[in-house]
């Protein structure tokens, strides 16, 4: 383990995230949003969920520096008196957690339905790339709400987690068109290589030179679509919300935030729409730029 | 020790479909296209003994050492190993066993090892699916052994590929290939891509080897002065067809066929003897429009009627040679 | 050493890559001539700097990559510190290139006869017609058949020898004094190779063109060249005529070479073998760079480096010849 570490760190990849003050800042914003969602209950001054702690007098305060505004809401409250900074930390916790968890559901979908096509040819592959070619020809939203649309209307009642699984499968069954094509073409140029002749020589079984040598191999470009997907996954989770239909209302994402603030919009309180949309613009910015720069930093070494 | 042959080939042919897809077939009228990458090819290797294959792109050489080693299933003919069809055994449950006996070196010394494998697992792939070793300690032992066979450090065994230089990296795949102590070894143009020095060192380490374990090599080349070094015998290919066998002396005091001597003339001469040289005419036809009869007679010199009509058999034409030329069988040359 | 009459002279040049450890010495004080219409072999093995040289000399060298120091002269004049547009119209009409890889040096995308015609019309300022005329001339003089058909054909139309053969013809389209060729049969089929090589040959001797023809291929020097000269760790290890050369090799390297080539007409047991390996760039040995692989090395080897001297006939950079002639005086 160590003996990688330091190559890592010996390694083109990290030199070219030093030299990078982009990266860098990315980095650093990208991380600083995680740990305040991972660690809202630490981190926030105070919890929005609890009802207990609200103060219907603090309701509508402006953020502080802005006059009428208190030291002990720092952006200011909502129309229930719950702390704007606090929900966003607790917002982002869904959002993220909604993000990677899709991302994840996608990848795995995508790169294994990518590695069948591109290993095993023939009719299997023509079948997977016309499914991938149908999913493409609709908008990802269209295809979120439908799977959505499907699964309340199966479990109109549904508790939480449920709801919150339809929204996850919803979003990974949006994006994983984009992992099943790019490690189909990958796996169709390793699977003419040497080394997997070599193996196949050796009389390795199919399964076993596509799962020990031709998936390292091919997952390189699939790391840079899946941070660049994590942006998009959270700015999808964040549409569906704001339309009504993501998370449910007790556990407010960013896009829920975002889509109550709004209706305050014309009424002056800026303050509850705003912040929510800045932190969401903050996290898909860096986790894109930090995905161009992956992007970027990886492309010399496959030349 | 039996006589038969270690390998037999018998009609060997495999035909690769390189059709249009349907949609495009119907739209544009086109009928189904085929490449006769081998076409009837036979032959057969002693124990022990070097057979080279030699041609230039498009022979089929190189199809035809995957389809030795059951990369290729072949669309017609045989390949036996040790006198039972090699097919029909690796589609089967022996299959595995029958894999421990022939290995297969590849022309690329960057391609083929798995570049994020370390070199120790590289070596030590062979050993695990065949379960030749139990435990941990004796792997490692005998991948030790087999690194140093090759001229490398058991301590070699801790990289990554892209540490070594292609020479070096070719070692390691003889040293993957003779993991399982095969019988058989197919060698596809394994010095092509190193620079002649460290050729040199290659191609000693692989005949010491042959000398010390009782090795049969099939050697796929294009370069005829390796060939003369390595090869016992000697077949040259052209368009999927065998167009001359012979015995290494015999092939390179006397070749008979037209293609044969071509190619012996085009090699550069290093050492200026003067030879007067025959000027190479024309280049290596389509394959998907190979010319009829003979595929050799739109350039041959010798070509005549019966040449553009039919295509001629390998005869024998001498102590072990076989020639496949009309004008060589009606004495014409 | 120069003759006024040299076409191509290079002196001293140096070569370096600057990377973030450090910077490599690709090319370490190589210096040669050529004279108008002599075909000059640069052989050597991979890593040993020919294909640099001749990136050096057209100006193609790849960034970070750069001339530390040193100069080339083509008739005189210096070519390395020119500015791009300058060196650029030098490039087509006095100097013309052909690289290994016929595929990749012809657009797919133009017509042969458009490729050819734009560098006529750019460099020797004929018109449309007149340029058209002479594209066709060069196709047929380099061995196409049917030129006037086949000039509107595109590179994929054409087999790997006729591609290389269009690369040729497109790098005489400018009458250039000097051709600098960089392996430019090691990708064709044996018979087809002979056919280039022939025909390289014949067209530099007819238009007058010097050539520098950069391989691995010892073959080819030995079928094609006047004079070789054989590179090692990015030096200079031997220059000399091609017969010298190789039937009395001075440097102990171009012997090892010489002696691991199979040859045609002997059969040996064992091939010559040279044990190790070129060093990396950044591990070149003190002293003379081959000294670790020698097996005439002696103490000095081990700590100067020996320039090219003198040793009847032709040059090569190794002590053994210093010593000779001292014990000879």
């Amino acid at each position: 383990m160590a003996g990688m570490f330091t190559r890592f760190f010996d390694g083109d990849v990290w030199h070219s995230f030093r030299s990078s003050p982009v990266a860098i800042a990315a980095a650093l914003i990208a991380v600083a949003c995680l740990f305040c969602a991972c660690f809202a209950e630490w981190v926030a001054p105070h919890n929005p969920f609890d009802l207990a702690s609200l103060e219907l007098m603090d309701a509508r305060l402006p953020p502080a520096w802005v006059e009428g505004g208190s030291g002990k809401y720092l952006l200011g409250t909502d129309d229930q008196g719950r702390d704007i900074l606090s929900a966003l930390m607790y917002g982002a916790r869904i959002s993220l957690l909604v993000g990677f968890a899709s991302v994840l559901l996608s990848m795995v979908l995508g790169v294994g339905l990518g590695l069948l096509a591109g290993f095993v040819g023939g009719r299997v592959d023509a079948f997977i790339m016309r499914v991938c070619d149908v999913m493409l020809s609709f908008p990802s939203i269209l295809i979120a709400l439908l799977i959505d649309g499907v699964g309340r209307a199966l479990y109109p009642n549904a508790h939480d987690v449920l709801a919150f699984l339809v929204l996850i499968l919803a979003i990974s069954l949006s994006g994983w068109v984009q992992y099943a094509r790019t490690v189909r073409g990958s796996t169709l140029v390793e699977r003419n290589r040497e080394y997997v002749q070599a193996a196949r020589v050796i009389g390795v079984r199919p399964l076993r030179i596509m799962r020990r040598h031709v998936l390292p191999n091919v997952l390189g470009p699939v790391l840079v679509l899946a941070t660049l997907q994590v942006a998009a996954a959270i700015i999808t989770e964040a549409t569906l919300s704001f339309l009504g239909v993501g998370v449910p209302p007790t556990s407010p994402s960013l896009g829920t935030l975002i889509r109550v603030g709004n209706d305050f919009l014309f009424s002056g309180e800026w303050w509850i729409t705003i912040w929510p949309s800045a932190m969401l613009v903050l996290i898909a910015l860096s986790v894109n730029l930090l995905g161009d720069w992956l992007r970027d930093a990886l492309n010399p070494r496959l030349r | 020790m039996s006589n038969t042959p270690l390998v037999e080939v018998r009609d060997l042919s495999k035909t690769f479909d390189v059709s249009l897809p349907w949609l495009n077939r119907v739209l544009e009228r086109k009928g189904r296209l085929f490449v006769h990458a081998v076409d009837g090819v036979s032959f057969a290797i002693e124990r022990g003994t070097t057979l080279a294959l030699v041609g230039e792109s498009g022979c089929g050489k190189s199809t035809v050492a995957r389809l030795l080693v059951g990369l290729y299933e072949p669309t017609r003919g045989s390949v036996s190993f040790d006198g039972t069809d090699a097919a029909l055994t690796l589609a089967s449950r022996d299959g595995l066993a029958l894999r421990r006996r022939m290995q297969m070196i590849f022309q690329d010394p960057y391609a083929s090892l798995n570049p994020r494998w370390k070199v120790q697992e590289i070596v030590a792939e062979p050993l695990r699916e065949h379960g030749l070793v139990s435990g941990a300690g004796e792997l490692r032992e005998r991948v030790g052994e087999l690194l140093r066979s090759v001229g490398l450090a058991a301590s070699d065994g801790e990289k990554f590929p892209h540490q070594f230089s292609g020479g070096q990296r070719q070692r390691i795949s003889i040293a993957r290939a003779l993991a399982t102590q095969p019988e058989f070894l197919v060698c596809d143009e394994p010095t092509s891509a190193l620079d002649v020095s460290v050729q040199a060192q290659v191609l000693n380490l692989m005949k010491d080897l042959q000398r010390q374990r009782g090795l049969s090599y099939l050697f796929i080349s294009h370069n005829l002065a390796v060939v003369r070094h390595v090869a016992d015998r000697v077949g040259v290919m052209y368009l999927g067809r065998l167009v001359e066998l012979a015995p290494k002396a015999e092939l390179f005091a006397r070749p008979r066929h037209p293609y044969t001597r071509m190619l012996l003339d085009a090699i550069p001469d290093i050492h200026m003897s003067g030879r007067s040289r025959t000027p190479v005419q024309g280049e290596v036809p389509n394959p998907l429009q190979p010319p009829s009869g003979c595929s050799f007679h739109p350039r041959c010199p010798h070509a005549n009627e019966r040449c553009k009509a039919e295509r001629p058999l390998l005869r024998m034409d001498g102590p072990g040679v076989q020639v496949a030329c009309h004008a060589v069988e009606e004495g014409r040359i | 050493m120069s003759s006024p009459t040299s076409l191509l002279e290079v002196r001293h040049l140096r070569v370096e890559f600057p990377t973030r450890r450090g910077t490599l010495l690709a090319l370490d004080d190589v210096s040669f001539d050529i004279a108008p219409g002599e075909i000059l072999g640069v052989v050597g093995e991979s890593g040993a700097g020919k294909s640099l040289t001749g990136a050096a000399i057209i100006g193609l060298l790849d960034p970070p990559g750069r001339i530390a120091s040193g100069e080339i002269l083509l008739d005189g004049r210096r070519i390395d510190n020119l500015p791009y547009e300058q060196m650029r119209r030098i490039r087509g009409r006095q100097i013309g290139a052909i690289f290994q890889d016929p595929l990749t040096s012809l657009n797919p995308l133009y017509t042969v006869g458009r490729q050819l015609v734009e560098t006529i019309t750019t460099h020797l300022g004929l018109g449309a017609a007149q340029a058209r005329r002479r594209a066709i001339e060069l196709l047929e003089e380099t061995g196409i058949p049917a030129a006037g058909q086949r000039i509107d054909q595109y590179p994929h139309q054409f087999s790997g020898g006729m591609r290389q053969r269009v690369v040729i013809a497109l790098a005489l389209a400018a009458n250039p004094k000097l051709i600098v060729a960089d392996e430019p049969t090691t990708a064709l089929d044996v018979s087809i190779q002979a056919q280039i090589i022939s025909l390289l040959k014949r067209v530099c001797r007819e238009q007058g063109a010097a050539v520098m023809l950069v391989t691995h291929d010892m073959g080819v020097i030995a079928e094609t060249c006047d004079r070789v000269a054989v590179m090692y760790a990015g030096r200079l290890a031997e220059v000399g005529p091609v017969a010298e050369v190789i039937h009395r090799p001075a440097h102990p390297y171009t012997a090892g070479l010489m002696g691991s080539i199979p040859a045609m007409d002997e059969d040996r047991e064992r091939l010559l073998q040279i044990d190790g390996s070129m060093p990396r760039l950044n591990a070149v040995p003190p002293g003379c760079a081959y000294n670790p692989r020698c097996p005439k090395v002696f103490d000095r080897c081990r700590v100067e480096r020996p320039d090219l001297m003198e040793v009847e006939g032709t040059r090569a950079a190794c002590w053994l010849h210093s010593v000779q002639t001292e014990l000879v005086r």
